[in-house]
Order: structure tokens, then sequence, then C-alpha cells
């Protein structure tokens, strides 16, 4: 693999430090007036998701991570793996519940997900910003009660619990920002 | 914003525009003489961390290449040592590798020399300068060591070495990072002390380690060895560097020396050592002292930005 030094460090670049990869955040440039130059580091390591901050004397480089984000669609689960596919060349990626993480509550057949690789396996997930599933159990809708404020828990076919307008009842389908977990809307009728 | 439009906005360049007459004014006042020295010159310089852009192609560049200037000293000292006067120059410097939001590749320099005086006289005269052109803040002189005991409570110059890197990384995240004495100063300076000056007004700091005297001259009388160089800290940005000015020829060739001896170790390109400066100080340069500091940053303090970048007409990207 290539590797980058500490001036081409910019925010998304991919790099191996302490042999985790890590994706760089933020990079500042340190010098005393006269003498040594640094590069503080900001990395968040893509193993456990924690922010680190390392100085780097200036010039320092570090070896890239064999890490690529995928758009995939996602298939289908067997309760221990979760499948993806390459729209392209169909490949398949199973990825395991700590590569998906949060993200299995916001994983619907067919939809698209950023799927992150390291060394081709799937490290991580990120959901679509907005997916749109059915609610599958909620208390019964209050008709003519859509002005008002109110909310109540809704069950969606993930198994995600959203809070959603008290008017919606089981069956309708919502839009989710998977982002904040929120009910945006309903979802349009097509 | 698109990339064509200038990063800094019409008030920014006003505040420049400004400044610049500001500065030319204090020195009408004293009557130190405005010089313009060349940006494109033969030689470059030593110092292990400064890489100057070099320019090979040109057909007025017959041989060798030339190299843009870090700064114009060697070019002023040049010409003090044939006119002995008071000058100053307001000068681009390039520094390749050197971006951040304190940092621009290019910048603009103010360097002024003062035959006849040491650097406690130009410091007054560099505080007296700040005052005109930021309002009066409070001033504060320290010693390198007092300002290590102050902040960090630990002597620089008798602390060892993995003391002091034992320091840095129980504040600092440095890995597996090695280095000499110098790397652990400079990496306590600016990630621990630096940070405390903030909203502290003028901080000078003279008497550096003689290892870092850079040009400056050194004194041996004390009980360390002291370089007689200062730094200027205003509300913790870096804004100064100057030195009561190494005029003997002998010790300055052996300092350009040791700096390339390091280069080499680091794995940095040697650099030939400019035989006009050395010519100029076989010549005579007068006992002067002389101070570079930084127009960006200055007009950064003066309109309260944070990023180099808001006060650039154009920054690196869109140079």
């Amino acid at each position: 693999m290539a590797n980058y030094s500490t001036s081409e460090f910019r925010s998304g670049v991919k790099v191996m430090l302490d042999g985790e990869p890590c994706s760089i955040l933020d990079n500042e440039f340190v010098k005393p007036g006269k003498g040594q130059a640094f590069n503080r580091v900001k990395l968040r390591n893509l193993n456990t998701g924690r922010v680190w901050e390392r100085t780097f004397k200036s010039g320092e480089s570090l070896e890239a991570a064999d890490v690529m984000d995928r758009t995939m669609e996602y298939l289908y689960t067997d309760g221990e793996f979760w499948y993806f596919m390459e729209p392209d060349t169909f490949e398949q990626h199973q990825a395991d519940a700590k590569a998906v993480g949060e993200a299995h509550l916001w994983l619907k057949e067919q939809d698209k997900s950023e799927v992150t690789l390291y060394n081709g396996t799937p490290l991580s997930v990120a959901p679509p910003n907005f997916v749109e599933l059915e609610i599958t159990e909620t208390d019964p809708g209050l008709k003519g009660d859509t002005a008002q404020g109110g909310s109540k828990p809704a069950t969606l076919s993930t198994g995600a619990v959203v809070r959603v307008p008290l008017f919606l009842s089981q069956g309708e389908v919502i839009r989710v920002d998977t982002r904040t977990g929120e009910y945006v809307s309903r979802a349009s009728k097509s | 914003m698109p990339a064509w439009q200038p990063s800094a906005s019409l008030t920014q360049l006003r505040s420049r525009s400004a400044l610049l007459a500001q500065l030319r004014n204090f020195f009408a006042q004293r009557e130190v003489l405005e010089v313009e020295t060349p940006l494109l010159c033969s030689f470059g310089v030593t110092d292990p961390a400064l890489e100057p852009f070099q320019v090979h192609k040109g057909v007025s560049i017959s041989a060798g290449e030339r190299y843009l200037q870090t700064s114009p000293e060697y070019s002023m000292k040049r010409l003090l040592a044939l006119y002995p006067e008071p000058i100053f120059q307001i000068a681009r410097a390039f520094r390749d590798g050197e971006a951040g939001t304190l940092h621009n590749p290019e910048f603009s320099l103010l360097e002024w020399y003062r035959p006849g005086w040491n650097h406690h006289q130009l410091m007054k005269e560099v505080a007296e300068l700040c005052s005109f052109c930021l309002g009066d803040k409070p001033v504060r002189s320290y010693t390198y060591r007092e300002l290590f005991l102050a902040y960090l409570d630990v002597d620089p110059f008798t602390e060892t070495d993995s003391g002091l890197r034992a320091l840095a990384s129980e504040h600092v995240d440095i890995g597996s990072m090695a280095g000499g004495r110098d790397l652990w100063l400079d990496l306590l300076l600016s990630h621990l002390i630096e940070p405390q000056l903030r909203a502290s007004g003028l901080c000078f700091v003279y008497d550096y380690p003689a290892s870092q005297a850079a040009l400056a001259r050194i004194d041996t009388s004390g009980e360390c060895e002291v370089g007689h160089r200062f730094e200027l800290y205003v509300d913790g940005v870096e804004l100064a560097n100057g030195y009561w000015e190494l005029a003997d020829a002998r010790e300055q060739l052996i300092r350009f020396e040791a700096d390339n001896a390091r280069r080499l170790a680091m794995g940095q390109a040697e650099r030939p050592i400019d035989p006009y400066l050395m010519a100029a100080l076989e010549a005579g340069l007068p006992d002067c002292s002389g101070v570079a500091l930084g127009v960006d940053r200055l007009l950064m303090l003066q309109t309260g930005c944070e990023d180099i970048r808001d006060v650039l007409a154009f920054d690196w990207q869109r140079s």
C-alpha cells in the first residue's frame, strides 16, 4: 500500500496507526517559531469508533489503510450475518453484528447502504440517511388528531422503535431519519 | 464559495492596507530606511526546519537553481555590512510545507535591523510597535528557563532528555516519536505552554538554549550557555523572532555546517552555504539586532481572526 505523509493527511484519508485502520478527521500544523514542526492529528479508529489525537513530527508518514467505502444493496440476514451485494459485480459480502452495529435497525431489503471494507471485509455499515419502513405495531390511531402534538411509540418492520404522531396506525409506511432515529413523515404512496 | 473568489472580505483587505500604512508610518517616524531585496536568491538556508521552494526553469537561470527566500535576513545583513543603517522591509517569504490556521506557505514578513542595539533594546521597540498596532496590552518577559518553570514546573536546562520526553508523553499522545533534546523542548513549548499564553497579552521569551540560538550570538558567561534570541507571543500566537545578531563569520560557518550535518542525518538534502553572506560577515557585520514579525498574524490579532486564510486575499488553495 501507499504511504501518506503528514502534509497529505486530510479529512477522510484512511491510514494504519498502531495496526488499526483509522480515518483522519482533522490535521493541525504546529510550529514553535523556529525548530521542529509538528502535526496534531485527530483520527477515528474504524474498528472501535474511538477518536484519537496523535502528534507527529511533520514529514513523518503512515501506511495507507486498505479501506474503501462502497454503495451496496442489502439482501437479507440469517441472524448471524447480514448480506450485501455490490450492484455492478453482484459480489456478495457478509457483515457480522459488530460491523453492522445499530445499522441493523434501518436495513430494508434492496435499500442501498454504504459499506466500508477493510482488507475486503465489511468493517462498518452506514444505512441510508432516510428509510421508509412499515409500522408493525402501535396503539390504534386517533382520527382527527393530525394537528395536535403528542406522540406514541411504534415498532417498525425491522424491530426499530420510533416515536410517531398519534394519528398513525399499524400497516402504514413512514419515513425515518436514521441519523437521529426520528420520524419524518408518512411515506409517499407510490 | 467558488475557487476564483478571494478568501478575505473587503473589510479585511482594507484592514491590511491600513496596517501596512501604519507600519510604514511607525518606521518613518523613527527614520528607519525601507529597503527591498530579491525574492529569488541563488542560495537557500541550511536550517533543517526550513524548506525553501526551488525554481529550476527560466532562461535567466543559467547556473544552478534559485530559491524563493524563506526570509530576507541574509540580503538585509549584506546591506548592513556595507551600510550600517537602521533598515526595515515588508517582504513576501516562502516556506514549503507550512500550511495551517497560522501558516501559509507564502506569507508577509516585516523584518528590521537596529545597528548598535542589543536584543533587549529591540524587544522594547517590538513592544512599542505592537502597542502602536494593537493598542495597549500587558507585557511580560520570561527567560526560556523561567517560562518552563512557570508553566510546566520543569527546568529546560537541567532536566534529562528522558524526563522531558516523559513529561511530553504524559500530556500528548506521541506514539513512538523519537528525537533529541530540542525536539522535546519544542514539543513542550508548542503543545503545553503556547496554549496557556492565550489572552495573556505580549509575552517575550529570551535566553534560549544555545542549541536553539540559530543566528544569535551565544553568551557563555552565565551558569548555562544561552542564545541571545527572543520570541514574542501575543495572546498565544507566535508573532516575532529576533536575535542579537551573530557577527562572527567563523562561528557562523560552524553552525551552518552543523545544520547540514543534521540535515544529512535526518535524510534531508544538504544545502549550499551562502557565500555572499559569508563574505559579508567576513567584511564585517555591524553590532546589531534584528527581528522578523509575521504581518499576516499581526493582522489576525488586530482584526480578531483565528484563521490566516481569512486575512489573505487568496489563500494557498486559491493562489
